[in-house]
C-alpha cells in the first residue's frame, strides 16, 4: 500500500520533471528579482523531489465536481490516529487563503474519532464562506502528505446528517459539503495561521460570548449550541504540526499563457530548512498579524486606489479580485471581467511592516478563457472585488510563493508573511 | 405607552406571544426602522458609536466578531449595511427583510466551476458585495434607490 502511493508520488514527480525539463534531483527555488521591484518573475525553479515536495495539479478536480477553474490539487493521507488505518484523498484544494484540513464526508472512508466537547458533547464546525458554509464534525486524524507527518489533528468532516444546522450557519447562503458543492473532495488549508479560528474562538476578558457561526457542542441531534474552543482543539494547519518542515510553504507552479488543459507543480514544506526550499532572491512581504485589525492582509496600490491593510494572496481564489470600473464585467461568467482585449496592468504590495515591490499582470476576456469546457488552468483570470485586492491562483503561475505560518521561525522576517 | 400596545397586554399571553413571533423578523438591519439596532447590538453583544453626517448617521457597533456599520436615512430607515471581522456576520440578522433576496442571490452565485470569488451582486433594489478570506471578512449590502445625496456607494464601508 504504501510503497505503491510511494510509487505514485514517483511517477507523479517524473512525470512533473519530465514536462519542466528539470533533469532530476531536487533543487532550490530562486526568483532572479532581489530588489522586490521587479514586475515580473524569471529563472523560476520548481522543486520536483524531495520528502518535503508534494505534487500538485491545476486540473478540472475530481470526478462529479463539474470541473473547477484554477483550481490547485494535491492529495493527502489521513489515518485513524495511532493506526495503519490510512486512506489517501486526492482532489483536495490547496488553499492559502485558509487553515485547516477539510474533507467531504462522502469521500472519507475511515472512521475517524469524534472530538467532544468539556461536557462530552460531539463538537461540529461551521465554516462560512463568502456565498456558502460547510457544517460537519470536528475529527481527529494522523496526517500524512509527502514524507511529512502531523499527529493527532483536528480535521473538519463537511456533511453531518446526524445534526441540523443551526440557522446562524446557514444564513451566509447555499451548503458546501458535497464534492458538487465545494468542487474538491476537500480543502488542504494551508495559510498564514496555525488555527482556523485563533483568539476569536476563545474566551477571555474580552470574548465572553461564543461566535455564533463557529464552533458547536451538539448534545442531541437538533440542540447545538456555540461554544468557545482552545486554539490546540480547534482545526489546524497541518503543516504547523509536521515534525519538520513546519514553518510554512511554497508553492511553485509554471508560468501560465491564455487558457492550458492543466498544469503540474509542487507543494514545498517548510521554508528555509532544506536544500530545496530557501528563500533564495524572493522578497519577504509580512501580513497583518494576528492580533491586527486585519490578520492576513498587506496593502496594495492600484490605478490610483490604494487597498490598505486590505489586500492578500490566496491560492484558494481562482481569479485576481480587485475593483476596476473601466474593465467591463462579464455577462456570461458571472463575476469576472471581459475586457475586449488583454489589458496589461501593474500593481504595487506593500508589507504590512517590510517588503516592497511591483506586480505586472493581465486580465483577458473570461468568456473567451473559458470557452473549452475542458480548460482548467487560466493565466490572465480576473474578476471584480469590492474595496481590496485578491491575488489570487493566476498571480502563482510562474512564480514561487512562500507562505510563512504565524509564530514560526522562517527566515527573511517575522511571520506571518509571504514572499515571491 | 401607545394604545396598540395597551390592547395587547389585554389580550394577554396569546397575543403577546404571536407579537413577538413576528416581531422577530424586525430585529434585522437592512431595510428596517432604526429600532432595530438596539436588537443588532444586543445580538453582537457590542459597544454602539454613532457618527452623525448630513443627510444620513452611522451607527457602528463593536464587538469581538468584527465591526458592523449601519447607516440610517433621515426617515430613519436602514439603507446600508457594511461589516468587517474575523468571521462573516449572521446574514439572517443584518439584511433582516432582505434576506430571501440575499439568499437567492448566493444560491445563484455559488457554482463549483466558477470557484471561490467575491460575491457582486447588483439587482434593482440591492447591491451586495462581500469578500475576504478566513480572519478577515468585509462586505457590504444597501438599497441603491435609498443612498442620500452626498454619499458615494463606494464610501460605505
Amino acid at each position: 500500500m504504501k510503497h505503491a502511493r510511494r510509487f505514485l508520488v514517483f511517477a507523479a514527480c517524473s512525470a512533473l520533471c519530465c514536462s519542466l525539463g528539470c533533469g532530476g534531483g531536487s533543487s532550490s527555488s530562486s526568483n532572479s528579482s532581489s530588489s522586490g521591484t521587479s514586475g515580473t518573475p524569471s529563472n523560476q525553479t520548481i522543486a520536483s523531489s524531495g520528502p518535503n515536495v508534494a505534487a500538485i495539479t491545476v486540473n478540472s478536480g475530481p470526478p462529479g465536481n463539474g470541473g473547477y477553474a484554477n483550481g490547485a490539487f494535491a492529495s493527502a493521507t489521513v489515518c485513524s490516529p495511532g493506526t495503519s488505518t490510512c486512506q489517501t484523498i486526492d482532489g483536495l484544494l490547496v488553499d492559502t487563503g485558509s487553515v485547516g484540513l477539510r474533507i467531504v464526508s462522502s469521500v472519507l472512508t475511515i472512521a475517524l474519532p469524534q472530538q467532544k466537547s468539556a461536557s462530552g458533547s460531539p463538537v461540529v464546525e461551521c465554516l462560512q464562506f463568502l456565498d456558502s458554509y460547510s457544517w460537519g464534525p470536528v475529527q481527529t486524524a494522523d496526517i500524512e502528505i509527502a514524507s511529512e507527518k502531523a499527529s493527532l489533528v483536528p480535521i473538519h468532516v463537511l456533511s453531518d446528517t446526524d445534526f441540523t444546522v443551526p440557522a446562524s450557519c446557514s444564513s451566509a447562503g447555499p451548503s458546501a459539503d458535497t464534492v458538487a458543492t465545494l468542487g474538491a473532495n476537500g480543502i488542504l488549508g494551508v495559510g498564514l495561521f496555525a488555527q482556523d479560528c485563533g483568539p476569536f474562538c476563545v474566551q477571555s476578558s474580552t470574548n465572553t460570548t461564543p461566535p455564533e457561526n463557529a464552533y458547536y457542542e451538539c448534545p442531541s441531534s437538533t440542540g447545538c449550541q456555540a461554544i468557545f474552543e482552545t486554539l490546540p482543539l480547534q482545526v489546524q494547519n497541518p503543516v504547523a504540526l509536521f515534525a519538520t518542515d513546519n514553518n510554512g510553504i511554497i508553492l511553485e507552479l509554471p508560468p501560465v499563457s491564455g487558457a492550458e488543459l492543466s498544469v503540474s507543480g509542487s507543494l514545498v514544506f517548510g521554508i528555509g530548512t532544506q536544500s530545496n526550499n530557501g528563500l533564495a532572491g524572493a522578497t519577504v512581504y509580512t501580513a497583518g498579524s494576528l492580533t491586527s485589525s486585519s490578520p492576513g492582509n498587506f496593502t496594495t496600490s492600484f490605478n490610483g486606489q490604494t487597498f490598505s491593510d486590505n489586500s492578500f494572496i490566496d491560492s484558494g481564489s481562482n481569479g485576481y479580485f480587485f475593483p476596476d470600473s473601466s474593465l467591463t464585467v462579464c455577462s456570461d461568467s458571472s463575476g469576472f471581467y471581459c475586457p475586449s482585449s488583454t489589458q496589461n496592468l501593474s500593481a504595487t504590495n506593500q508589507g504590512a511592516t517590510a517588503g516592497s515591490g511591483t506586480v505586472d499582470f493581465s486580465v483577458a476576456n473570461a468568456d473567451s478563457l473559458f470557452s473549452s469546457a475542458s480548460d482548467s488552468a487560466f493565466g490572465d483570470l480576473g474578476g471584480p472585488a469590492p474595496n481590496y485586492f485578491d491575488w489570487g491562483l493566476p498571480f502563482f503561475y510562474g512564480r514561487n510563493v512562500f507562505t510563512a505560518i504565524e509564530g514560526t521561525s522562517a527566515p527573511g522576517g517575522t511571520a506571518p508573511y509571504w514572499a515571491y | 405607552m401607545s394604545k396598540g400596545q395597551m390592547g395587547m397586554i389585554q389580550c394577554g399571553f396569546l397575543v403577546v406571544a404571536l407579537i413577538l413571533a413576528t416581531a422577530f423578523p424586525a430585529r434585522a438591519a437592512l431595510g428596517g426602522d432604526a429600532s432595530t439596532i438596539q436588537a443588532d447590538q444586543i445580538h453582537m453583544q457590542g459597544t454602539r458609536r454613532i457618527i452623525p453626517a448630513d443627510s444620513y448617521t452611522v451607527h457602528e457597533i463593536q464587538a469581538a466578531t468584527g465591526t458592523l456599520r449601519e447607516y440610517i436615512s433621515s426617515q430613519g430607515i436602514v439603507f446600508a449595511v457594511a461589516w468587517h471581522g474575523p468571521w462573516l456576520p449572521d446574514m439572517r440578522q443584518i439584511m433582516g427583510s432582505y434576506f430571501e433576496q440575499y439568499s437567492q442571490a448566493a444560491e445563484s452565485h455559488h457554482t463549483a466551476r466558477l470557484g471561490r470569488r467575491p460575491v457582486m451582486v447588483e439587482q434593482p433594489g440591492l447591491v451586495i458585495q462581500s469578500g475576504g478570506h478566513l480572519r478577515s471578512f468585509a462586505g457590504k449590502a444597501y438599497i441603491p434607490d435609498m443612498l442620500p445625496t452626498g454619499l458615494r456607494a463606494e464610501d460605505i464601508q
